[in-house]
């Protein structure tokens, strides 16, 4: 809790003020036994009804004050704790949307977002039931101890003496459940995986009729959670019964000692009949707190996996350049001979340079794993070459802020992302752009014939992740977004795929026709998508097997002629 | 154990947007009743468990209030002045005491251990049923419903209805056992007191109901809004790569921050509303607790002028006698706590309505999984399918995936075995819905699917399924190695099966240059691992199946041409002798198919070889001409 400590820090008078509060509340309820054990003890003896009533009005008003006091407090918790895990949440969220790929690869998306969810939730809930039952149960727990000590020390003393056995409980109970509750935690993970697989593979399955397989490897996951929750849940159980048990007993000897000394006229009757009403009090609180204990270590654990994120250092920050470039008429992109590699192990581009003017387009060609999407991922900054430099309009991308580098961009990208809401939205994409725009976007990527289909037109609703489109409406939906605002440099990676020859061709000539300024970087399976490309780069494990136009390739490299004349020629039986 | 919220209580319809979606798996208003019939079905499969609880949970709580009466005992025994304690008495009730607390204790730590095993043992079961179920659904479902909202039904659904139905459960018996033995204790110490509680009690239930009303939809808006903050997430998170290409951030962090403040402030609201009731339900007590003490004082002051009670003078008397006795301070003593012991129950009363509310929202949920319509069992006389030979013969076929939108009329046609039968058609032309009825995905409206002659829905749909060998454009791959996912059709493959179905499918080199080779493990986030080779296991998977019939969805899509190539021969090894559907995009790779569907808008426009297509000069022609058209 420490590492969020800054998010509390401004609420700290606000909340220490809700603290008071809540200690008057406290203070107030604890008199209430000190009353009644006056009307038992001192009033009752001299039969002095009036006092009795008025000692009865007394209770009463502590009732009331002890009222207003918790209710004002509880909900002053509730504001504080909510604005806390507000400001929390957008942090987060900041943070996250600043992440580096490469840190987010390291991170997993699942793990992001039940950091942002459940775990600021379990922070939350913390903060708020620290508030509530924080005060007031270690005070009702030090005012009943208080009390009995000036009511008759010994006797109190019993109970004081107790207090470390109950520590040492719920020290060796949270001691032993924490590490079961993590562990809890992965084996979860793991329940949730199966089920992942099997909805997402359910045609595969189903096609393989591996249903019982699948149910078995479910049960085995369902037996071993049940398991470690049983056993988490065996330990936990034993506070209450044994707490309980420790201040019962030490009840017991509250009332035979009280029996000596009643009888040796050190202390009085009503005293016992009070302790006995402060021992339930001071139950409740030790509960309470036991509570508080095991709310903490879940809130602990959460607290570390947000604050693990807030403090990941900033990557791929703008970096001032060593020396402008002093070319008169640099290229709109350049790469010089860049290294890179993901993991530090072998190399996943190696020493490409290329370089293209303004308006021209390359064509990516490859094998599986090449490094096509590589390339473009460098070129947008999602992360740095280890050597080499990328430049555009010969500025190295690493000096350029973020925003503006991004602006020169419009992408689709492999599997990219559709959301849940209008086809307009989708398009527009939180840009400011205006209705025609969007509209010219979607004719050009050839999305607007299936989206005149639909009679809500462009306010057709997507589902979550494009369900209800098809591969090919998704993949234009995706182009149309990328041709909206117009960009500098377009990039668009394997993002025709799922279209027919017929409509990919309608494409580039929209491209061709309408974009002249756009810088083209286009990755594609198929050469009719590329030969028109100024020039085209065929990789084979992150090395340039091939750089050039079209027919300078058919004449001087041996793979791209074997992929062109598989693809245009007589091949047969390829499916 | 606090118990926990559910964080995604709200369950988001998704999917398409027509009504046949908002089935099945809503949050509908089932009765009530029904709904705790549901539930007593999974408690009362542990009826042994049940039982034992029950009695554990009677005599834990009678032995917890039996103490209060001996210690009223013994401070009556002590209330007899300095030198006057009656010692044999204090002695009597201070062990009877301890060993009734040890007993309660054991008891309850028993009665702890057998609710956890019995809800332990129902979440399991229902985790259970959830999946078997959902390994009965028919793939539609699956179309249909956005995985994180069944995933959340697994985890935080059945966990929410199990610990409440634990916990509230044995509460509502502890209270009812607790309040009854309390009432029945004040009774006889002082029947006149508890006149006080008949105006307490009901004000602590008008009360508690009436802000449980209140607050109830509060407290629901406050759910559904941590639901729609979390998809928010979910959604924006998996994007995050595609908002940070376009620099949209401060954008989507406002839109984020419109629906954190939203939540927060629905939380806000619940909550300081929904804490209102602990300290109105402990004044209330207060109040009472006063009044006891104050008219305990009173009656105490007035001593024994109660009427004696004799013998044989009737029930009448006797009440008098009895409610009139004379109060002693140790009953006084006692009656105090009983009185909090019998108001301690009411306390938590509304917080187990809120508790019970949102249970019963969660089993709702539970059950819809539970019940949702699964695939039609195989008919009785179903019968294996055996020795296939691989004529399929679609016959008259009528079929939609919605009523009013028909998507195939009338359609006939003929795979002979070792034919090739290919559909072509558009982006979205619905070629994969032949598929769904060849595998029997779904039921045809009308007509009939028939394999060797015999009609498919007359045939087991493993053995229908196991005939075909399927290679889709979605592949998928599972948490595992991967030789595992290799393997996965075949359990018993040996490794030199496995190796030669990736050198076959041209991804054994990849495999080998891992570290960890055939046991590297696959897990979803592996960068390193692209589409297309990710098609290449699947398609390696296929390899060692040995099915008669095969079918490729754009198997080869994300494979790079040059791959494709070389790929070719094991493809076609594949094929051999065997009746192929074949899904494709390129033309120029199935003009040898002895069958070519077309398909435009969902229908099947045209049927033919490719020569016989292109001499007609229909809608193919020009599909094959537009790929050698020039850019």
């Amino acid at each position: 809790m420490e590492r969020l400590g800054r998010y509390i820090r401004p609420y700290v008078l606000y909340i220490l003020f809700t603290m008071a509060i809540k200690l008057l509340g406290s203070g107030l309820e604890l008199l209430i036994p000190f009353f009644m054990e006056k009307i038992l003890d001192d009033v009752v003896p001299t039969g002095e009804k009036p006092m009795i009533f008025a000692f009865g009005g007394l209770m009463l008003l502590c009732a009331g004050g002890c009222l207003a006091a918790n209710v004002v407090a509880n909900r002053m918790s509730a504001v504080s704790s909510g604005k806390i895990t507000r400001k929390l949440r957008y942090d987060l969220f900041e943070k996250l949307e600043s992440l580096s790929a490469a840190q987010m690869d390291r991170l997993t998306v699942p793990s992001a977002e039940s950091r942002l969810t459940s775990d600021t939730y379990n922070i939350n809930q913390l903060l708020a039931r620290v508030q509530r039952l924080g005060v007031r149960a270690p005070i009702l727990l030090l005012g009943g101890v208080f009390m009995m000590l000036g009511m008759d020390a010994v006797l109190a003393l019993v109970l004081v003496m107790l207090l470390p056995l109950i520590g040492v409980i719920v020290y060796i109970v949270t001691k032993k459940s924490v590490p079961l509750y993590k562990e809890e935690q992965t084996v979860l993970d793991r329940v949730v995986r199966v089920l992942q697989e099997n909805i997402t593979g359910v045609r595969v399955i189903k096609a393989l009729s591996k249903t019982e397989y699948e149910k078995s490897r479910f049960n085995d996951v369902n037996e071993e959670l049940t398991a470690i929750d049983r056993k988490a849940g065996l330990i936990t159980a034993a506070t209450n019964p044994s707490t309980s048990l420790v201040l019962n007993l030490g009840l017991t000897l509250v009332v035979l000692i009280g029996a000596f000394r009643v009888n040796a006229g050190s202390t009085k009757s009503g005293v016992i009949i009070t302790f006995l009403t402060y021992f339930v009090m001071i139950l409740n609180a030790m509960l309470g707190i036991t509570r508080i204990f095991v709310m903490w270590s879940k809130g602990e654990a959460s607290a570390h996996r947000v604050a693990d994120v807030l403090e990941l250092g900033k990557d791929l920050q703008p970096e001032p350049e060593a020396e402008p470039s002093s070319e008169a008429d640099p290229p709109h992109v350049e790469f010089r001979h860049v290294t890179f590699s993901y993991t530090g192990v072998g190399e996943n581009i190696s020493d490409l340079s290329f370089s293209l003017r303004r308006g021209e387009s390359l064509g990516i060609l490859g094998g599986t794993g090449s490094g096509k999407s590589t390339v473009i991922s460098l070129l947008m900054r999602f992360y740095d070459p280890q050597q080499g430099e990328i430049l555009i309009d010969g500025k190295n991308v690493r000096s350029y802020p973020a925003a503006e580098l991004r602006e020169k961009f419009g992408a689709a990208f492999q599997n990219d992302f559709v959301m849940e809401g209008t086809i307009a939205e989708n398009i527009r994409f939180f840009r400011d752009i205006p209705d025609d725009e969007l509209s010219r976007a979607a004719r050009d990527a050839q999305a607007e014939e299936f989206i005149r289909n639909r009679k809500e037109g462009m306010d057709y609703p997507v589902a979550v992740r494009g369900n209800n489109l098809s591969g090919g409406q998704k993949q234009r939906l995706l182009i149309s977004r990328a041709l909206a605002s117009d960009p500098e440099i377009l990039v668009l990676d394997d993002s025709s795929s799922a279209l027919d020859y017929r409509t990919d061709a309608e494409l580039r000539k929209a491209l061709k026709r309408n974009y002249g300024r756009t810088t083209t970087v286009l990755i594609a399976q198929r050469i009719s998508s590329i030969r028109s490309c100024t020039k085209i780069l065929v990789l084979s494990d992150g090395k340039t097997i091939g750089f050039g136009t079209h027919d300078e390739l058919m004449r001087s490299c041996e793979e791209y002629r074997l992929i062109a004349d598989s693809q245009m020629g007589e091949g047969k039986g390829a499916v | 154990m606090p118990k926990q919220e559910p964080i995604s209580a709200n369950l988001k319809i998704t999917g398409s947007s027509d009504d046949a979606s908002k089935q099945g798996f809503s949050t509908g208003n089932r009765s009530k009743g029904k709904l705790l019939l549901r539930l007593w079905q999974y408690l009362g499969k542990n009826r042994l468990l049940l039982a034992l609880a029950l009695i554990l949970s009677v005599s834990s709580s009678l032995l917890a209030l039996y103490g209060p009466k001996l210690s009223g005992q013994a401070i009556n025994a002590i209330d007899l002045g300095a030198g006057k304690v009656d010692f044999v008495t204090v002695y009597r009730c201070c062990i009877l005491m301890a060993a009734f607390y040890v007993a309660s204790a054991a008891l309850t730590y028993l009665l702890n251990a057998v609710m956890i095993r019995l809800s332990k043992r129902v979440s399991k079961q229902m985790r259970h049923d959830i999946f078997e179920n959902l390994a009965s659904l028919p793939v539609s479902f699956f179309d249909r419903f956005q995985t994180g909202n069944i995933i959340s039904v697994v985890t935080y659904d059945v966990d929410t209805v199990n610990q409440s139905m634990s916990s509230d459960l044995l509460q509502i018996l502890q209270s009812v056992v607790t309040v009854t033995v309390s009432f029945i204790m004040m009774l006889t110490i002082a029947p006149k007191l508890v006149v006080i509680f008949l105006f307490t009690v009901p004000a602590t239930f008008v009360f508690t109901s009436w802000l449980a009303n209140r607050v109830r939809p509060m407290f629901r808006r406050r759910s559904s809004k941590l639901g729609e903050l979390n998809g928010f997430v979910e959604e924006m998170i998996s994007g995050q790569r595609t908002i940070r290409a376009y620099g949209r951030e401060e954008a989507v962090l406002e839109r984020f921050d419109e629906k954190n403040k939203i939540a927060v402030d629905a939380y806000t609201e619940a909550e300081a509303n929904g804490t209102i009731t602990g300290p109105s339900v402990m004044f209330i007590n207060n109040i009472s607790l006063t009044l006891v003490c104050v008219f305990g004082a009173l009656l105490f002051l007035k001593g024994g002028s109660a009427a004696e009670y004799t013998a044989g003078a009737g029930f009448a008397a006797w009440w008098a006698a009895f409610f009139n006795r004379r109060l002693l301070l140790g009953d006084l003593s006692s009656f105090v706590q009983y009185s909090r012991k019998f108001s301690g129950p009411i306390n938590e009363v509304a917080n187990i309505i809120a508790e019970l509310q949102s249970a019963f929202a969660a089993a709702e949920r539970v059950f819809s999984l539970i019940d949702a319509e699964p695939e039609k069992p195989d008919s009785p006389d179903a019968v294996e399918l055996t020795d296939v030979k691989g004529r399929v013969e679609l016959k008259n076929v009528d079929f939609s995936y919605v009523p009013e939108h028909p998507i195939i009329k009338n359609f006939s046609m003929v795979a002979e075995p070792g034919s090739l039968t290919a559909i072509v058609g558009p982006t979205g032309a619905g070629k994969t819905t032949v598929i769904n009825l060849l595998m029997r995905f779904y039921d045809v409206d009308g007509g009939s699917v028939t394999v060797d002659g015999k009609d498919i829905r007359g045939l087991t749909r493993d053995s229908l399924r196991r005939a075909y060998t399927m290679v889709l454009q979605d592949t998928w791959l599972f948490h595992g190695t991967i030789f595992e996912n290799i393997a996965y059709g075949k359990p018993d493959a040996t490794m030199e099966e496995v190796v030669r179905a990736a050198k076959a499918a041209k991804i054994h080199s990849y495999i080998s240059r891992l570290p960890e080779g055939y046991n590297t493990v696959l897990s979803d986030n592996g960068t390193s691992i692209s589409k297309g080779q990710k098609q290449l296991l699947t398609i390696a998977r296929a390899m060692l199946l040995d099915a008669n019939m095969l079918i490729l969805d754009e198997a080869t899509s994300n494979v790079d041409t040059r791959t494709e190539q070389q790929i070719q021969a094991a493809m076609r090894e594949l094929m051999k002798g065997k009746t192929c559907f074949v899904i494709a995009h390129r033309l120029s790779t199935i003009q040898s198919a002895n069958m070519i569907l077309v398909m435009r808008g969902g229908e099947v426009v045209e049927q033919g070889t490719h020569e016989s297509l292109m001499a007609s000069g229909g809608f193919y022609k020009q599909l094959y001409e537009a790929q050698f058209e020039e850019g």
